[in-house]
């Protein structure tokens, strides 16, 4: 007798879902202010913050809500929060 | 543009949890600290719902779901079998409050006893966000919420928070500890610290839900740390029963962290509840009296 396996889905299949297009504040990250401490990527309940080769940061709009979590705790206040334009 | 480095997230984008989740951000630590040869049980509720929407999963790492109450059961299960087969992979359990106070009580109880090695992982987001915010065992004192509402009559749950960790170190687990996602460094080692233990290891993570507490989503980490801050949630870790570290701080009085909140609203308006914020400060400082949780700045 076979048994039926149960529900499947594939690691990260997750990534289907684009949740960028519930974002209402866009986060805009100013390289000058940055200190390269990665808090922003550490804090982001997405895990979309990626850091470039220089080690500058910046986030994957695609996936991005816009909760602003990166912004509020940035020490350098190098992150505004601006409306999103549709 | 200059080429992106990607870092390797096991728990990935795309995930359905509101904008500023704590819970969110606790499985993405949790699943930074414990890497690759993991296996995670899940139990119902917000994290199982939001990150698995058939065929959908953010979970880039062998996952089970099963039931609300028996995430330690068949933690105790796969526990048993890799060791049959002599494999070595860990196993990390994620639960909510819920989950964890209430429903699982007597699968958690059973399996801390029999001595399984596993990691289990509490986000405490103090209610049942995910069926819409009811009291659980872990909603703090006066805190409002739909099946404890705030009123005429009520100031919201009467009940204190169950103290989860010492009915955990009763069993006699090995390691116990309280995390928060405001130190996210601590959370991890912490973490790690579970899982390597041999033996039933306990963390509770504070993971403030914007949705159920009331609050902006870019607030999360504040009011993570001004828990911390007013004495009202203690980062602690317990070794064999005997608490070893406690995080201390300066402490600030209980209305800065209660103001921020929608679930506190009812002491402050239409009247200010004087009477009820002093029963609620008598509780951190109980904490601060238990844990050690004060500076002292003098020295003697």
């Amino acid at each position: 007798m076979t048994l039926a396996v149960g529900c499947r889905a594939r690691p990260g299949k997750s990534r289907d879902n684009k949740t960028g297009s519930w974002r209402v504040f866009k986060p805009s990250f100013d390289h000058e202010k940055c200190s390269k401490c990665g808090m922003c990527q550490t804090l982001c309940p997405e895990g979309c913050v990626h850091e470039d080769a220089e080690g500058f940061f910046d986030p994957d709009f695609t996936y991005c809500k816009g909760c602003g979590i990166c912004a509020t705790e940035c020490p350098k206040e190098a992150i505004a929060m601006n409306q999103e334009e549709k | 543009m200059a080429e992106k480095k990607k870092t390797c997230e096991l728990f990935d984008c795309g995930h359905r949890a509101c904008g500023g989740c704590g819970a969110a951000l606790t499985a993405r630590l949790v699943m930074q600290a414990a890497g690759t040869e993991t296996i995670v049980v899940n139990s119902t509720g917000c994290m199982e719902v939001f990150s698995t929407p058939y065929p959908e999963t953010a979970w880039k790492v062998p996952w089970i779901h099963s039931l609300f109450e028996n995430a330690s059961a068949v933690a105790s299960g796969i526990e048993a079998s890799l060791k049959k087969q002599g494999r070595k992979e860990k196993i990390v359990i994620m639960a909510g409050d819920g989950a964890t106070f209430d429903i699982g009580m007597i699968c958690i109880s059973g399996a801390f006893e029999r001595g399984h090695d596993f990691a289990y992982i509490c986000y405490d987001n103090e209610a049942y966000m995910n069926t819409g915010i009811q009291r659980s065992g872990a909603t703090p004192y006066d805190a409002s919420t739909t099946t404890s509402p705030a009123g005429t009559c009520s100031f919201g749950n009467r009940r204190p928070k169950k103290d989860m960790p010492a009915i955990l170190a009763a069993h006699g687990a090995p390691y116990i500890a309280t995390a928060s996602i405001a130190y996210p460094a601590d959370l991890k080692q912490k973490v790690e610290k579970a899982i390597n233990t041999p033996g039933p290891c306990y963390v509770q993570v504070h993971a403030p839900c914007c949705t159920g507490w009331g609050f902006e989503g870019d607030q999360t980490i504040a009011i993570a740390k001004l828990a911390i801050e007013t004495g009202l949630w203690v980062n602690f870790e317990m070794v064999d029963g005997k608490v070893t570290k406690v995080k201390k701080v300066v402490r600030k009085p209980v209305e800065e962290y209660l103001k921020t909140q929608k679930r506190f609203r009812h002491l402050f308006k239409p009247k200010r509840q004087d009477a009820e914020i002093a029963l609620i400060q008598a509780i951190a400082d109980r904490n601060a009296g238990k844990y050690g949780l004060d500076i002292n700045l003098r020295k003697e």
